[in-house]
C-alpha cells in the first residue's frame, strides 16, 4: 500500500512538472504602485516562441508593454500551448473571474468559449481572432475581433518568389487546408501575376506542429524542382532548417523568422498587433468594452514586410516588393475577394 | 499528372524520403522493443525523445561537436529510462499510467529548459548529408540508400545490432525470458528487475538518439513539443512489427513510405484532396494492423510488474 501511495505522489509530481509550462503569470513579481496597472491575459494555442501566430501576438503585447512604461503600466498573464479548446475555455473563464481588464483568446477555435464566457462577465473585455465576429448580432457588446489580411503579404511574397525563381517552380508548405488558404491564395496570385507560367506546388502536412513532416515536405519540393519556398504555422521551423541546409531562399510569414535561417530567409511578412492592442486598451479605458473588428493590413501598418539585411537582395526584387505593397495600398491590385 | 508519379526520378525521390523519414521511428521503436520484450511497456518514449532532442540541440548550440550532442542525448535518455524503471519496476506503478506521466514530464521539462536556457527558436548546423564513397554513385539505389546524414545510417545499423543482441546474446536470452515468464527466469537466478532496468536504459538511450536525429540531424532546430506524438507511433510500430526487429523495420518503412508518397502526391499537384492524402499513413497502419495482428511473439508478461513470492 505504501508503495502505491508513494507512486501516486511521483505521478503527481510528474504532472505538476508538466503543468509548470503554462499558466504562469509573467509579471507576478511586480511591486505594487499607486496606480492600478492595466491587466491583460492571453490564451495561446501554441508556444510564445513558435515564430509564427502565437509569437506575433505575444511580441506585440511586449512591445505595447514597453511603450506604456513597463510592468507598472501593463501586466501580462499568459497560458500557452492551449491547443485543446476545453483547456483554453477553462483558462478564459479563470482569467475573467480573476478580474483581468482584457482577455485575449488567440485562436479562431476559441470563438464559442469566448462568447459563452463574455455573456457571463459583461464588465470584462474579450478579444479573439482570426475572426470579424464581435457577437453584436447576439447582443454581446464586450467582445473585440481581429484578423490579418494575410493574402496581402502572401501576394507580396509571391511577387518576390516569382523574381527569385530560376526554375519557375515554387513550393508552399501549408499546415491544414483552409486555415492558411488566405496567405497561400495571395501568394499564388503574386507568383502567377508576374510569371503566368510559373508552377506553384502546394503541400499540406495536416498539422500545425508536425515539424518532421514539414521538413520532409521541404525536401520533396526541392527534389521536385522548387528553388524558392514558403509556408506557414509553427511547423515551418523544420522546413526552414532544410531550406538553410540546401541554400534555398525562404519567404517567411506571421513572425520574424530570420534568426532561423539567417542566410536563406529573404523576406518576412510580420504581423504587428500593437496598434490593435493600443486601440483596444484606449477603448476599454473609455468604457467601450467591445464591438470593433480589426484587420491588419499594409495600409494601417499592421502588416510589415521586412527584408533580411544580412543577405544581398537584388534591388529590382526589393523595388518590385515595395511597388506591390503600394499597389495594394492604393487599391491598384484588385480587391481580394474573400477578405 | 498521375504519369509524373511513375517517373523514375519521382520514385527515387519517394524512396529517398521514405528512408530518411523512418529514422526517428526506427531508433524509438527499436528501443521500445527492448523494453517490451522484457515485459515493460513504456508509453513515455515521446517525452524521452523531447529530452534527447533538447539536450542534443543545446550541446551543439553551445558550440560542441555533433557527436557530443548525440552522447548527451544518450545520457539523458538513459536517465529518463532509469526514472521509468524506478517507477515501473521498483515501485511497481501501472506501466501505462506511469509512461504517460513520464511523457508529460519530458514534455514539460524540455519546454521549460528551452524557455530558460535558449528562449527563442534558433537554428544550428547539424549532421550533413554524406554520400558513402562508391556506393552512393550507384544509379537509383545509391541516392535512395547511401545519400543521407550519419544518424540515418546509424538507425539502420541499429536494426541488425538490436536483432543480434535480442536473439543471439545471453542478455537477449534473459530479456526474452523475463518478458515471457519472469517467475521461471527468477528461479533460474536471473535478476528480473535488473534486466528490466537494463532494457529501460537501452530503450531510453535509443529514444534519446531518436530525438537527437530530429533536432541535430533532420531539422537542425529545437521547438517545444517538436516530436508531435511521434513517440506514440513508435510504440504502435512495435505491436505492428510483432515485437521483432525486422517487423519494426518493416513497419517504420511502410509508415514512412506512405507519408513520403502523400507528400509527393500533393507536391506534384495530383488531384487528391490534401485531407485524404494526410490520412493515408494512418489508414494504412490500421489496415495492416487488422490483417497482420498476430500475437504469437507477444511477451506474455508485457505490462505486468513482477514481485517475488506472489
Amino acid at each position: 500500500m505504501l508503495r502505491r501511495i508513494s507512486l501516486l505522489t511521483l505521478v503527481l509530481l510528474f504532472l505538476l512538472a508538466a503543468c509548470g509550462r503554462s499558466d504562469r503569470d509573467a509579471d507576478a513579481n511586480t511591486e505594487g504602485t499607486n496606480e492600478e496597472p492595466f491587466r491583460v491575459a492571453i490564451v495561446l494555442p501554441s508556444s510564445t516562441t513558435d515564430i509564427a501566430w502565437s509569437q506575433s501576438m505575444f511580441d506585440s503585447l511586449k512591445d505595447v508593454q514597453a511603450s506604456m512604461g513597463g510592468e507598472e503600466a501593463l501586466r501580462i498573464a499568459f497560458s500557452e500551448g492551449m491547443f485543446r479548446v476545453t483547456d483554453a475555455s477553462a483558462a478564459i473563464r479563470d482569467y475573467a473571474s480573476e478580474g483581468f481588464d482584457l482577455v485575449i483568446a488567440h485562436g479562431a477555435q476559441y470563438g464559442n468559449s469566448v462568447f459563452e464566457v463574455a455573456s457571463d462577465f459583461p464588465e470584462t473585455s474579450f478579444a479573439w481572432g482570426t475572426s470579424s465576429d464581435t457577437g453584436a448580432e447576439r447582443g454581446i457588446t464586450n467582445v473585440f475581433a481581429y484578423g490579418a489580411a494575410a493574402n496581402e503579404g502572401g501576394y507580396v511574397n509571391g511577387v518576390v518568389a516569382s523574381m527569385l525563381t530560376q526554375s519557375e517552380i515554387v513550393g508552399v508548405i501549408g499546415p491544414v487546408a483552409g486555415d492558411a488558404k488566405l496567405y497561400i491564395d495571395g501568394f499564388i496570385r503574386g507568383v502567377t501575376g508576374v510569371k503566368p507560367d510559373a508552377q506553384v506546388n502546394v503541400t499540406y502536412t495536416g498539422s500545425f506542429s508536425d515539424t518532421s513532416l514539414a521538413a520532409e515536405a521541404a525536401h520533396v519540393h526541392i527534389q521536385a524542382g522548387a528553388d524558392v519556398l514558403t509556408g506557414s504555422a509553427q511547423q515551418v521551423v523544420g522546413a526552414i532548417g532544410v531550406a538553410s541546409e540546401n541554400g534555398i531562399p525562404w519567404l517567411g510569414t506571421q513572425s520574424d523568422q530570420i534568426s532561423l535561417g539567417p542566410e536563406v530567409v529573404v523576406t518576412n511578412q510580420v504581423y504587428d498587433w500593437a496598434n490593435v492592442i493600443d486601440d483596444m486598451i484606449a477603448k476599454i479605458s473609455a468604457d467601450e468594452f467591445g464591438g470593433t473588428a480589426y484587420t491588419l493590413t499594409f495600409e494601417n501598418g499592421g502588416l510589415r514586410l521586412e527584408f533580411n539585411e544580412a543577405i544581398d537582395i537584388p534591388d529590382d526584387v526589393k523595388d518590385a516588393a515595395r511597388a506591390a505593397i503600394e499597389d495594394i495600398k492604393s487599391g491598384a491590385v484588385e480587391q481580394f475577394s474573400d477578405e | 499528372m498521375t504519369d509524373e508519379l511513375f517517373t523514375i526520378s519521382t520514385l527515387i525521390g519517394i524512396l529517398h524520403s521514405c528512408v530518411r523519414l523512418a529514422t526517428p521511428y526506427l531508433f524509438a521503436s527499436l528501443g521500445e522493443t527492448f523494453g517490451q520484450r522484457s515485459g515493460v511497456l513504456n508509453l513515455g518514449v515521446d517525452g524521452i525523445m523531447l529530452m534527447g532532442a533538447f539536450f542534443a540541440f543545446y550541446v551543439v548550440f553551445e558550440g560542441h561537436n555533433l557527436w557530443v550532442g548525440v552522447l548527451a542525448a544518450i545520457v539523458v535518455g538513459m536517465l529518463m529510462g532509469l526514472l521509468k524503471a524506478f517507477v515501473s519496476v521498483t515501485m511497481q506503478a501501472l506501466q501505462g499510467i506511469s509512461g504517460i506521466g513520464l511523457y508529460l514530464f519530458g514534455l514539460g521539462l524540455s519546454s521549460l529548459l528551452f524557455k530558460t536556457l535558449i528562449g527563442s527558436v534558433e537554428g544550428v548546423s547539424g549532421f550533413r548529408q554524406v554520400g558513402i564513397p562508391f556506393v552512393s554513385d550507384l544509379p537509383g539505389i545509391g541516392h535512395i540508400f547511401f545519400n543521407h546524414n550519419a544518424l540515418v545510417y546509424l538507425a539502420y545499423i541499429m536494426v541488425p545490432v538490436s536483432w543480434f543482441v535480442i536473439n543471439r546474446t545471453t542478455l537477449g536470452l534473459k530479456i526474452r525470458a523475463v518478458g515471457h515468464n519472469p517467475e521461471a527466469a527468477d528461479t533460474l537466478g536471473v535478476s528480473v528487475n535488473g534486466v528490466r532496468y537494463a532494457t529501460m536504459m537501452i530503450g531510453g538511450a535509443l529514444a534519446g538518439v531518436a530525438g537527437a536525429s530530429l533536432s541535430i540531424g533532420l531539422q537542425n532546430v529545437f521547438q517545444e513539443n517538436m516530436t508531435n506524438g511521434l513517440g506514440f507511433i513508435a510504440v504502435a510500430l512495435v505491436y505492428f512489427g510483432s515485437w521483432r526487429t525486422v517487423g519494426v523495420l518493416a513497419g517504420s518503412l511502410l509508415f514512412s513510405l506512405v507519408n513520403a508518397l502523400q507528400l509527393w502526391v500533393q507536391a506534384l499537384g495530383i488531384p487528391v484532396p490534401s485531407e485524404v492524402a494526410v490520412m493515408m499513413p494512418y489508414v494504412m497502419t490500421i489496415v495492416v494492423l487488422a490483417f497482420t495482428a498476430r500475437q504469437i511473439q507477444k511477451p506474455a508478461a508485457l505490462a505486468r510488474s513482477y514481485e517475488r513470492g506472489e
